[in-house]
């Protein structure tokens, strides 16, 4: 079983999270034509390598940030968002 | 035919001819090249050489031929979707595949058994009722049934599923079949192979240079290839090929897992699928259980298998069929689906000029190899994408027309 560590709970079974997706910086709506809101909302970088996500703890409601190898199936590190970057693996 | 196998065994040189030639090296230049040997590449070699005359084509592949997920699905076929552009589409597929195995001289073990959908919830089976009626005014066989006509066709099926999830109904589509996986990628490969077309497996492409927007060739670990046309198919790979030349696309990979069990004697015959209870089985001409379940929970370039997969899986066939318990799993294996938003494929051209995608193909990509062949080859030899893949390009993300297709797929999300 997959071990995740959460900034607040600690080390919990991989059970207890749900993926949230890619790490990604949103366009001001306002001023965003929509060829970049389009590749804002749809496009994504799909290629391996190590990635920053959101992951959230399901039991506890804690939201936070991973950094992780999507080619070696890694946890790198992870925080809570501007919070102190924890080491981790 | 021992003395004939006597013969082998003496010779060194093998005397029978294969399936496919080994070509020794690579030219320097080819009309088209087409990444990833699978089916769907090897289908775009086969028709481009049979209907449009064009022959001198590498397919080049980094591994052997239907190693890919060709080789990892549950072998499908079906053309009970949910858009009329889907549907149109794969029910094409399901037109060019039963007559494959006489294209081919082939035994495809192409095999109709029906296929139920079930419904557990309200919701599920208004899902199946708006399916059934696209389906039905597109010419898809394709109707909503009640619990009695799913006990007749299956009657080992617990309807109740263990109590907790009873089945109300079921989408039926007569025509859906399972066929041979591998034997469709050989029997394309043979095809093309037959006609000039060259297939390089274990040969890698490491980039595809484009000059003033336009591809001029591609870089691979035995040299450089000129060519103006690449077509890239290529499944859970196709991030990578995507990111050689700068191109931006909702393509994310995800990990598809399934198993087969031991062989039982013949009791299945239909193709059973539970979105909900994520469980869709088959029975193989083998006598294998042929399962699959839900995408793995998050974005992962591997093809490693888990224990978490089994159990779940295990759990919910269990609620269908409970006299299984004592049922060994043989294998389990992993694909990677490249999964897009809207859960229709990405296909034709693309923003560089000379570089064509089959990709986006996910968790539903075997069932559309034939159609895919005949419309990628099309588009490559004219340049123009074919009518039938026009609602599927890349170009549909940046002008907000997606094609949802989440309703019909039969893999959990």
């Amino acid at each position: 079983m997959k071990i995740i560590h959460c900034p607040v709970n600690g080390p919990r079974p991989m059970q207890e999270f749900a993926y949230g997706g890619a790490f990604r910086e949103m366009p001001d709506p306002a001023t965003a034509s929509d060829t970049e809101w389009g590749d804002y909302v749809f496009n994504r970088d799909g290629a391996p390598g190590v990635k920053r996500e959101w992951w959230y703890h399901l039991a506890s409601g804690v939201w936070f940030v991973a950094e992780r190898d999507t080619l070696r199936d890694r946890f790198l590190r992870t925080y809570l968002y501007n919070e102190g970057e924890q080491p981790h693996d | 035919m021992p003395l004939g196998l006597l013969r082998f065994a003496l010779n060194k040189k093998h005397p029978e001819p294969r399936m496919f030639r080994e070509p020794d090296a690579l030219k320097s230049s080819y009309d088209v090249v087409i990444i990833g040997a699978g089916g769907h590449g090897l289908a775009c070699a086969y028709y481009l050489a049979r209907d449009h005359g064009i022959t001198n084509v590498a397919v080049l592949e980094q591994g052997y031929i239907g190693g890919g997920n060709t080789g990892r699905n549950t072998t499908i076929i079906r053309s009970n979707y949910l858009t009329p552009e889907g549907v149109r589409f794969y029910d094409e597929s399901v037109r060019l595949f039963k007559d494959l195995s006489e294209d081919f001289d082939l035994n495809l073990f192409y095999s109709e058994r029906g296929h139920f959908t079930f419904a557990h919830t309200d919701s599920a089976l208004n899902t199946m009722r708006w399916r059934a009626e696209v389906n039905k005014h597109m010419g898809v066989d394709s109707e909503v049934v009640d619990r009695e006509t799913i006990h007749e066709a299956c009657p080992e099926l617990d309807l109740d599923c263990g109590g907790h999830l009873p089945i109300m109904g079921a989408l039926y589509h007569a025509p859906g079949a399972v066929a041979r996986h591998d034997a469709v990628a050989w029997g394309y490969g043979r095809g093309a192979d037959k006609r000039g077309v060259e297939i390089h497996q274990k040969t890698r492409v490491n980039d595809i240079r484009v000059e003033g927007g336009k591809v001029v060739g591609v870089e691979t670990d035995k040299g450089f290839i000129h060519t103006g046309k690449v077509v890239s198919a290529v499944a859970g790979f196709t991030p990578r090929i995507t990111e050689m030349v700068g191109l931006r696309t909702p393509i994310t990979i995800q990990p598809l897992q399934a198993c087969v069990t031991e062989p039982l004697k013949p009791w299945l015959d239909t193709i059973l699928v539970s979105a909900t209870l994520h469980v869709y089985v088959s029975q193989s001409s083998r006598g294998e259980l042929v399962m699959g379940s839900a995408l793995d929970p998050y974005e992962l370039h591997s093809t490693r298998s888990t224990l978490d997969f089994t159990e779940s899986l295990s759990g919910h066939l269990l609620d269908m069929f409970p006299f299984l318990s004592e049922i060994k799993v043989n294998r389990q294996w992993a694909g990677m689906a490249d999964m897009t938003p809207d859960f229709a494929p990405v296909m034709g051209l693309t923003p560089i000029d000379g570089l064509y995608l089959d990709a986006g193909w996910g968790t539903w990509g075997f069932k559309a190899t034939p159609v895919c062949g005949k419309t990628m080859s099309y588009t490559v030899a004219n340049d123009r994408p074919h009518e039938l893949i026009e609602p599927f390009s890349l170009s549909r993300f940046e002008n907000y027309q997606l094609v949802g297709e989440k309703g019909a797929a039969s893999v959990g999300h």
